[in-house]
């Protein structure tokens, strides 16, 4: 078989890490290779070495047989290399068209020929059957269909070798389905795909061979009919995991939450929760599934009071909560963990301690008559670093200086060591290693035991379906039905998710 | 960590020397001595002393004024507007000194301190408002103040507060009551503003209001979700930093000139950003940078006479030090470990 991608010896280091240790790894012509890895494993180093975006400290990057220099895009590009990065690389105002040729426009003398880019994109996406419609603006497509876009970006160039980083953490069940559609396509045209992920799932189907990284050095390398999901989630983590939450049956008490007719607009001013009424009990975790971006951030945001209602009322145990007060609907014993740890949840700049008590540093004991009080402060950080695991030479540590699962376990910490009477768990796993993510899962079903009322709106359907006693489907600002979550059908609320009623 | 602070710490040295050796170059390109030029500079500015009367006297203002822009940077307000809220609570201060009479000295200087305090704070709280409830940039509202107090201060020197026996545009002096005293001839107002400078630091480290300020300043997200409110902390960052920025323009009446005329308080504001950018916006930090820029200006005509070089050398060299002091290149050059500038971007998280 044709070597496609050879790297030897990799390695690179950043300040106190080392990011690549030694890293020795092939992809052939045609073949799909995961790179499968905790958060922090190296991988997104590793393929930016690959891309040129990384310079590596010693090792060898060939394509093709050539010797690519290191840090240069071009040549990377030159030599056939894609890269479809996590976060996409687009112009949410321009069109399909104007974004596919960006950076090398089709043009006539000095002007921008449209129509020759036009019929250059409707002949790249019939070539590789990747249906786009030339014409319509990128802000208002699907994400699934945004990064069809970023993938013909990249396959416009003719390459050899096409680099996925992590593709799949924003689409839906059918998304990911046809994106693992389009690999096997490229692969099957003769195309190398390296591709990042920490889903074993999407492992299994896809890949020809996976290669495992943990803390920077390679651990392993397998094909998924040599090994199971079990297996590569201990190659990953190092150790033995379960994947299936541990957790008996709920008992549900009186309701702790409840929504009614509620009406919340996004910061653009459309319409994104419309009349939405729901009802949470103490004792049961309710699972809202649903696509990002079908109300869940402005629902959730606005039941914690940091949103405005335009209409409705949240009860917190019969009592209604105020709008537009996140302190006070926060001492009526709602913890929020958000979306977004790294805006809303943490202040990168303040230590770990403060963090910790980031929503209660005002409050006895941590402060009196507004003088604050550094020594219980740092007692209570010191009981939850040790409570919680999180991993730090010291609660002083900046919060920035944390990994991804480890700052996440900060908000989890300072969220469920309180007295609550509700929990809004938004996305509480997302870019957490498997380790932690069983941690929290855990955390979250122990909350609900010591009777706490949990709302867990996530993206992952697997994690919905691995938590709930109840699961809501959320799509266009509205539940669209609700079901048990015992012996849920992942299809079918695929389906749901989808906008599809049938 | 601590490697990290003395590296830091280094930049604001850095930006200073790099200026002194930008300047000497300007001199001699001039045909004068540089060596002459520094040498009177530190002569006049600090070792006489008249000199160091001088210079701390003018340090004292600088502190001040640089601590009510390190009020705002800390809450994540660029008030630019330092200037007008300046010569609003020098206004203020000046009239109360001159129209009440009768008052001892210990009420007399405090409540026309307080007054300039007051004036400056309705300026800069205003600011304040525009943004937390319109959403007006701070450094577009402060700079358009900064024209119009210029314009109402000009107005009100002219007509109703002018010193009408006088040829030229002044309010009448300040009573004896309200002028600062000198301790043997060395400045008070350097105190208060040390004092003032500890205080402020303690409010950061201690209190929960400084702590619900910062907060907001370093990520306005995570406060609102953590129950701050954001607009109240803008509207009081702003008042606070007018406040501290109306008392230095009180105090620079009440020490230094004892009457108001629109064009003596230049460039106070603005050494302010200078000042405290040179100090990271630490208020105890700014101290040794207000030192030295207030040398720098107690000295700028001793260089005309005694070295023959122009007095604006030093608006060059403050601007230098500005420049320097807030280009990355320069700080990232120090920082880095390597010869290469180059930073890697975002690795993992």
């Amino acid at each position: 078989m044709d070597t496609l991608l050879n790297i030897s010896n990799l390695s690179k280091s950043f300040p106190g890490v080392k990011a690549n240790d030694d890293i020795s790894l092939h992809v052939n012509k045609g073949e799909i290779v995961a790179l499968l890895g905790e958060n922090g494993a190296g991988k997104s180093t590793l393929v930016k070495a690959v891309f040129g975006l990384v310079r590596p400290d010693s090792g060898t990057i060939t394509i093709k047989g050539e010797s690519i220099a290191y840090g240069d895009t071009a040549a990377a590009i030159s030599h056939g290399v894609g890269m479809v990065h996590q976060h996409f690389q687009l112009v949410p105002v321009m069109t399909v068209t104007e974004n596919i040729i960006l950076g090398d426009e089709p043009h006539k003398g000095m002007f921008l020929s449209m129509k020759a880019a036009r019929q250059e994109v409707i002949e790249l996406s019939k070539r590789h059957g990747l249906e786009v419609d030339p014409d319509s603006v990128v802000e208002d497509l699907p994400v699934g269909i945004q990064q069809r876009i970023e993938i013909l970006k990249a396959l416009r160039k003719d390459i050899d070798l096409l680099i996925l980083d992590e593709p799949t953490a924003v689409l839906t069940p059918q998304e990911i389905d046809e994106l693992l559609e389009v690999m096997r396509n490229l692969a099957a045209s003769g195309v190398g795909v390296l591709f990042i992920t920490h889903k074993l799932r999407e492992v299994m189907a896809v890949a020809d061979r996976v290669v495992v990284l943990r803390n920077g050095k390679l651990v392993g390398a397998t094909t998924p009919s040599e090994t199971d999901e079990e297996g590569l989630a201990q190659m990953m983590v190092g150790r033995n995991v379960v994947l299936q939450v541990d957790k008996g049956p709920a008992k549900a008490g009186e309701v702790v939450l409840s929504v009614e007719n509620m009406t919340v607009k996004d910061s653009r001013g459309h319409e994104a929760v419309t009349n939405f009424s729901l009802e949470l009990h103490a004792g049961e975790i309710l699972g809202i599934a649903g696509v990002e971006g079908n109300g869940q951030r402005e629902l959730v945001e606005a039941i914690c009071g940091m949103r405005h209602r335009t209409t409705g009322t949240v009860k917190v145990a019969g009592v209604v909560a105020p709008d537009m007060d996140p302190r006070q609907v926060h001492l009526m014993g709602v913890s929020h963990i958000p979306e977004d740890r790294e805006k809303d949840g943490l202040v990168a700049s303040y230590s770990i301690a403060d963090n910790l008590i980031l929503n209660q540093f005002n409050l006895k004991p941590y402060a009196t008559k507004g003088i604050r009080d550094f020594k219980v402060r740092d007692a209570y950080a010191e009981k939850l670093v040790e409570e919680f695991d999180i991993r730090t030479p010291s609660f002083e540590n900046l919060a920035s200086s944390l990994s991804g699962g480890n700052k996440q376990k900060v908000v989890v910490a300072r969220e469920l060591t309180q007295d609550l009477k509700v929990v809004v768990a938004a996305q509480p796993t997302r870019g957490v290693d498997v380790g932690s993510i069983e941690f929290i899962h855990n955390q979250l079903v122990s909350a609900r035991d010591t009777g706490a009322g949990v709302l867990l709106v996530s993206a992952e359907l697997d994690e919905i379906l691995s938590l709930s006693d109840r699961i809501a489907v959320m799509f266009g600002g509205k539940i669209v039905a609700i079901l048990p979550g015992e012996g849920a059908d992942r299809q079918y609320i695929g389906r749901l998710m989808a906008g599809l009623t049938e | 960590m601590k490697l990290k602070i003395t590296r830091d710490a280094l930049v604001p040295f850095a930006s200073v020397l790099v200026a002194l050796a930008i300047g000497a170059i300007l001199i001699a390109a001039q045909g004068h001595s540089p060596v002459q030029t520094y040498h009177v500079l530190i002569v006049r500015g600090f070792e006489s002393t008249a000199g160091l009367q001088a210079t701390l006297s003018k340090a004292g203002i600088l502190i001040m004024s640089g601590l009510a822009i390190t009020v705002g940077l800390r809450a994540g307000l660029f008030n630019i507007g330092a200037q007008g809220q300046v010569l609003s609570g020098a206004l203020a201060a000046t009239y109360i000194g001159y129209r009440i009479h009768g008052l001892p000295m210990y009420i007399h200087i405090p409540v026309a301190l307080a007054f300039g305090a007051l004036c400056g704070a309705l300026v800069g709280g205003f600011a304040g408002l525009l943004k937390a409830t319109r959403g007006v940039h701070e450094v577009i509202s402060t700079i358009m103040l900064n024209s119009i107090m210029a314009a109402i201060v000009d107005y009100l020197t002219q007509n109703q507060f002018r010193l009408k026996s006088q040829p030229n545009t002044r309010t009448p002096d300040m009573l004896h009551s309200a002028r600062l005293p000198h301790i043997f001839g060395y400045p008070t107002g350097f105190v208060l503003a040390v004092l003032l400078a500890i205080f402020v630091s303690w409010v950061f480290k201690k209190t929960t209001t400084g702590f619900e300020l910062e907060t907001v300043g370093r990520n306005r997200s995570a406060a609102w979700y953590a129950g701050i409110s954001v607009k109240k902390s803008i509207v009081l960052g702003m008042l606070l930093s007018g406040a501290i920025a109306g008392l230095t323009g009180g105090l620079f009446s009440s020490e230094t000139t004892g009457y108001f005329v629109p064009t003596f308080y230049g460039g106070i504001g603005f050494d302010g950003i200078t000042i405290a950018l040179l100090g990271r916006a630490n208020p105890i930090a700014i101290i040794p940078g207000a030192i030295l820029i207030g040398g720098m200006r107690s000295a700028q005509s001793a260089i005309q006479f005694e070295a023959g070089v122009s007095p604006d050398l030093i608006n060059l060299l403050l601007a230098l030090v500005l420049f320097f002091a807030t280009a990355p290149f320069l700080a990232k050059l120090i920082r880095s470990n390597s010869k290469s500038i180059t930073t890697t971007s975002g690795w993992g998280s």
